[in-house]
């Protein structure tokens, strides 16, 4: 039984509202109030740097809920006001307002923001693609824009200059790397990733340290490499990855080390916990201390923190999944793609890019990657990790 | 309970699937979301709900029959 009254959940983005859409689907009949940051009723973002930046949506289809659904929920929008401190004694959080917020628990679930280049800020026609405001930005800026370079080899950097191209746009792609996404889906796949961007015309610049930008009367017109070329641009996306929101948990007296630090059960401290990006929890199965920003984490791990602040004693044991779509391949990825890893194509064939594939370490599955092929990636999913998306 | 799924919306995950096979499915060919029953019996509605509330795409909608 659960003596808890009301909860207070610091943030109102994917991971902050599906921990209130399961605290009520469990049977929570109490005080629920969500703070956010940001002005706007909660949104998607995996769409951001896809079907808004293309103009397929208008920026109102990314939102999550409609109205209906959210005043279901019985909960108080406490929105456009950061969070400041959290007091821990009084589990009371301070707001950029002035307003105090206490609740018998406290799940904070403030996100990740964009990692920036140190000398970026101020600089026109540069950009980070982070909130709806951003992609809306980015947008407009494309539409006059000649030559994009992105800076940033991962996902979000990869969809970007995939999105990008399909405008129309002049696109180089800028990292570290030797294939985009080469540290999340192995050399097969990133090869094969590789090849599809510099089919539909993306300059590629891998194995390139970006060390910094050029401007001229303060607006961007290229970026400097750390071999001394510069890639000339009339409009930067920076996509370094992302660091996790806790500036205003520092005095708190949690544990903060590249995000907030949990136990299996994603408790921070006596009736605080956190949820989504900024968390970081003790995988008990993998033994590992991790933080994902995956999107399907932020669902699922809110489901077992409900039960949590409900008063049940649950690890969190997901298989980690993420998807990206770039140009005509829809990638799905389950659990990990490690470099070292045998892989074995169990269901298509790659050089029709429409396969599965089962990424084993000393024959045990670690990962599934399905390239083109969804459903039948899911089901491989289930058979080498197992039936259930979190198993208890 | 009346379900509605958004095929446009949809990324393929099979989240859904994972927690609520009997209401749906994926097509084969590009994994997007079938809505097997969009009146399910009462005993699966909590899997259901569960299923909408995880989709990664926000792509499933329940309401109550009109």
């Amino acid at each position: 039984m659960s003596t808890v009254s009301d909860v207070l959940v610091v943030g109102a983005s994917a991971a902050g509202l599906a921990t209130a859409e399961a605290l009520r689907r469990k049977g929570f009949t109490g005080g629920l109030t969500l703070l956010g940051d940001e002005a706007e009723p909660p949104y998607d973002r995996p769409p951001l740097s896809k079907q808004v930046l293309s103009g397929a949506w208008e920026p109102e289809r990314a939102r999550l809920r409609d109205r209906d659904a959210l005043d279901a929920l019985g909960a108080t929008f406490a929105l456009g006001d950061p969070a400041v401190s959290l007091d821990l004694t009084t589990r009371g959080v301070r707001t950029a307002s002035g307003a105090v917020l206490r609740a018998d628990a406290v799940v904070v679930a403030t996100g990740v923001r964009p990692r920036v280049l140190p000398d970026q800020a101020g600089l026109g026609g540069v950009h980070v693609l982070r909130t709806l405001a951003d992609a809306v930005a980015l947008r407009s800026d494309l539409r006059n824009a000649g030559r994009l370079v992105v800076v940033g080899d991962g996902v979000l950097g990869a969809e970007v200059a995939a999105t990008a191209r399909g405008l129309g746009v002049d696109v180089t792609l800028a990292g570290p790397q030797p294939a985009p996404l080469a540290a999340q889906l192995g050399p097969l796949a990133a090869g094969l990733l590789a090849d599809l961007h510099a089919e539909h015309g993306v300059r590629l610049r891998l194995n390139a340290a970006v060390v910094g930008l050029v401007g001229r009367d303060g607006r961007v017109t290229g970026v400097r490499l750390a071999d001394g070329d510069v890639l000339p641009a009339d409009v930067v996306v920076v996509a370094l990855g992302a660091v996790p929101n806790t500036e205003w948990l520092l005095d708190s007296g949690l544990v903060i080390d590249n995000g907030v630090v949990c136990d299996a059960g994603c408790r921070a401290a006596a009736g605080v916990y956190a949820v989504g990006d900024v968390a970081r929890w003790h995988h008990e199965r993998l033994g590992a201390s991790l933080r994902l920003e995956n999107r399907t984490n932020a669902t699922e791990q809110a489901g077992v923190v409900a039960d949590n602040v409900l008063g049940a004693d649950r690890a969190y044991l997901p298989v980690p999944y993420f998807w990206t779509d770039q140009f005509d391949a829809k990638l799905q990825v389950f659990g990990v793609l490690p470099a070292d890893a045998e892989v074995s194509v169990e269901d298509g064939d790659v050089t029709a890019r429409r396969f599965v594939a089962v990424y084993r370490r000393a024959g045990e599955p670690v990962g599934v990657l399905g390239w083109n092929m969804p459903k039948q990636a899911r089901q491989l999913r289930q058979r080498a990790l197992g039936q259930a998306a979190v198993p208890r | 309970m009346q379900v509605r799924v958004d095929e446009d919306k949809c990324c393929g995950a099979g989240s859904c699937v994972l927690a609520a096979p009997e209401v749906f499915d994926q097509r084969d060919e590009d994994g997007v979301v079938v809505l097997l029953d969009p009146e399910p019996a009462e005993h699966l509605h909590a899997a259901v709900r569960e299923a909408a509330e995880v989709c990664p795409a926000a792509a499933i909608a329940l309401g109550t029959r009109a």
